[in-house]
């Protein structure tokens, strides 16, 4: 019998089990003259921050973009987009915290999300977030992969996002070759991508494409 | 069915280019708008009946009308975070005619006097992006975005916003704040977002299918457009239908039409062998109906009759081989993980759900809990800034009320299984609890 878990929730409001150090000064906007950023991140952070009225609003882009370059939300990415954007590191934790692809440790370098949400998990999802994570288990190097919430790709469930690239619907037998794939830098199972999938409606399209392809939803 | 709109030969190769888009008749609808006034082109939208496709179900042409007038800094930012679980209709818009969506928003910021647009699209969508971020490039260099489009008076700044993965940001107040480089914490209403929005200026805020039908109800009319549908829910819908089906996918269907027709004709019912057992009809967010609810038309208003709400159009179907317990666990623990945790009744209320669930599905539960848990859910709707904490109320009460027998069912068995027996009452304390004392 499992017993119900009374700790260790995996809710949203996060940190609050964190242990903070009172007797520390907090972090002030780091001093341009000290801190260094590499030349292209401070680019793509100062040119995100001009696309808007009020330069806050390039915080996500610019957590993004540090993010890609240091491959989470270290102390150190933290530090390099406050001091381009003039805020408190502090400000920036906080908005990182937040989000699901905002990383918190440092995690692996393929992100593969797997969605188990409820059309995905109908569809077995389990099964296969269990199947990708035995696989990938030991290589935390490469890979980073996690349960996602709905990724909006239920027609092709269960389904999983292989760094930013949707994949479906994917059995337990395609596991091998997605890791591969993602592993050597190919495009991860072509034949599976969402991006070549027609649309289900078969009066959507003129009698050009054949019904078969739609019904099983084939690609093109 | 003739009047395809928005998946009018959705599937045609280079459709995103904005050569063909063209070819095919884009941005014809937007040259007519700029040539009329402002109020005329909204007086078409509020012709239509439009109701917003989103989740709300709000009048779009109405939600125009509530913009202050005369100049200030108004802004339009068109929801493209759909992330309500069932839901993936945007996505195949925005991948496949993402010049549809532009050429929405130029027209509706028009009607609404905006001169700077955002699309705030969920990160996860990282090709869609990439659509549409060519399609913004092409728009711009063609002169349909910009400094005086097409020398007419109207000038619109359209920036793409990739956000980073959070459900409440599809919530518009917390969309907002997201945009703003905040947590996406929701806020207090009023002041509703027509008034104070997006850096305090008044913000139109739509779904990506809504503004993707603007340019057909202008091309069209709003009095042709208003024809198709049923009275109070016009015009066309896209449906994603998944699950348990045989074929899930998008559906563009015409309001009104019986449910069964968009289940069993057009996603092909369950699997073979299989019954349905309940099914969402907008979104996970909606209450569960039974199939015998499945003649149902499928529209706003007898949706909302039947109990339930035709949501963001996310039909999921799940059949008997599926028991209701885990259903609802996995319904509350999305929810729980997705609380921005800003109000006690959705914070708490989500998690002590998944908590109560969880304990049924390992025997330690009584009946009783099943009538906390139906009270949890009733302390939830209507007492937080957003629809988050109601979103599950709504469909797990709806699951007790509907499925009592099978959760009482699954506490025993679950008891059972963990081998947890009641302990018989010992003979000395019988005659107390006999009389009923404490």
């Amino acid at each position: 019998m499992t017993p119900v878990p009374r700790l260790g929730d995996d809710a949203r409001a996060s940190g609050w089990d964190r242990a903070t150090d009172p007797e520390k000064d907090p972090a002030l906007i780091p001093d341009p003259a000290t801190c260094e950023v590499p030349a292209q991140l401070r680019e793509t952070i100062e040119a995100a921050m001009a696309r808007y009225p009020d330069r806050r609003s390039a915080t996500i882009p610019a957590l993004h973009a540090a993010q890609s370059l240091h491959g989470w939300c270290s102390p150190q990415a933290l530090e390099q987009v406050a001091c381009v954007m003039r805020v408190t590191p502090a400000y920036l934790d906080s908005v990182a915290s937040f989000y699901d692809m905002l990383e918190q440790r440092p995690v692996g370098r393929h992100s593969v999300y797997v969605c188990t949400n409820i059309s995905c998990s109908l569809r077995g999802a389990d099964a296969l977030l269990a199947a990708i994570g035995e696989a990938a288990a030991g290589d935390e190097e490469n890979f980073n992969v996690r349960s996602f919430e709905c990724l909006g790709a239920c027609d092709i469930a269960p389904m999983a996002s292989v760094d930013g690239v949707y994949v479906g619907p994917l059995s337990v037998e395609d596991v091998p070759q997605l890791l591969d794939d993602a592993r050597s830098g190919r495009p991860v199972l072509p034949d599976k991508q969402l991006a070549t999938r027609l649309v289900a409606d078969p009066r959507a399209n003129s009698q050009e494409f054949p019904a078969h392809a739609v019904e099983d939803g084939s690609s093109r | 069915m003739s009047d395809e709109l928005l998946f009018k030969d959705i599937d045609e190769p280079g459709l995103n280019t904005l050569s063909v888009y063209e070819a095919r008749g884009g941005y014809a609808a937007m040259r007519k708008a700029l040539s009329m006034t402002p109020g005329e082109v909204l007086a078409e939208l509020e012709a239509s009946g439009l109701r917003g496709r989103g989740g709300a179900g709000f009048q779009m042409g109405k939600k125009v009308s509530f913009l202050p007038k005369g100049a200030m800094d108004k802004y339009l930012v068109c929801n493209a975070d759909e992330s309500e679980p069932g839901t993936f209709k945007d996505r195949e818009l925005m991948q496949k005619n993402p010049h549809l969506l532009i050429e929405g928003i130029v027209i509706a910021s028009y009607a609404a006097g905006a001169e700077r647009s955002f699309i705030y699209i969920r990160g996860e969508y990282v090709l869609q992006a990439d659509v549409l971020d060519a399609a913004l490039a092409q728009a711009r260099e063609a002169g349909y975005l910009g400094e005086r489009i097409l020398d007419s008076q109207h000038s619109l700044s359209l920036v793409l916003h990739r956000g980073a993965g959070a459900y409440i940001c599809g919530e518009e107040t917390a969309l907002l704040d997201s945009l703003e480089g905040k947590r996406g914490n929701p806020r207090l209403k009023p002041p509703f977002p027509a008034n104070q929005g997006l850096y305090q200026g008044p913000t139109l805020i739509n779904n990506v299918e809504t503004l993707s039908t603007v340019p057909l109800i202008t091309a069209m009319g709003g009095k042709r457009y208003a024809e198709l549908g049923t009275d109070t829910s016009t015009g066309t819908k896209l449906v994603s239908v998944s699950g348990h089906v045989r074929r899930p996918g998008n559906y563009e269907i015409e309001l009104g039409i019986p449910s069964r027709e968009i289940v069993y004709g057009l996603a092909g019912g369950p699997p073979e062998g299989q019954e349905i057992k309940c099914w969402f009809p907008g979104g996970s967010s909606a209450p569960v109906l039974t199939p015998e609810d499945l003649d149902v038309p499928y529209d706003f208003d007898s949706l909302a009759k039947a109990g339930s709400m035709l949501g963001s159009g996310a039909i999921i179907v799940v059949d008997d081989s599926t028991p209701i317990v885990e259903l609802a666990l996995k319904v509350a623990m999305f929810y729980r993980h997705e609380s921005c945790g800003k109000c006690t009744p959705c914070r708490e209320g989500t998690n002590w759900t998944v908590k109560m669930l969880q304990r049924i599905d390992c025997g330690e539960a009584t009946p009783m809990d099943l009538d906390i848990m139906a009270s949890v859910q009733d302390h939830i709707i209507g007492n937080c800034l957003c629809v988050l904490g109601d979103a599950m109320a709504m469909p797990i009460g709806s699951m007790i009320a509907k499925f009592r027998g099978e959760f009482e069912q699954h506490i025993e068995t679950a008891r059972m299984r963990a081998n947890l027996i009641v302990p018989p009452v010992p003979a000395d304390e019988q005659a107390l609890f006999a009389h009923g004392a404490s």
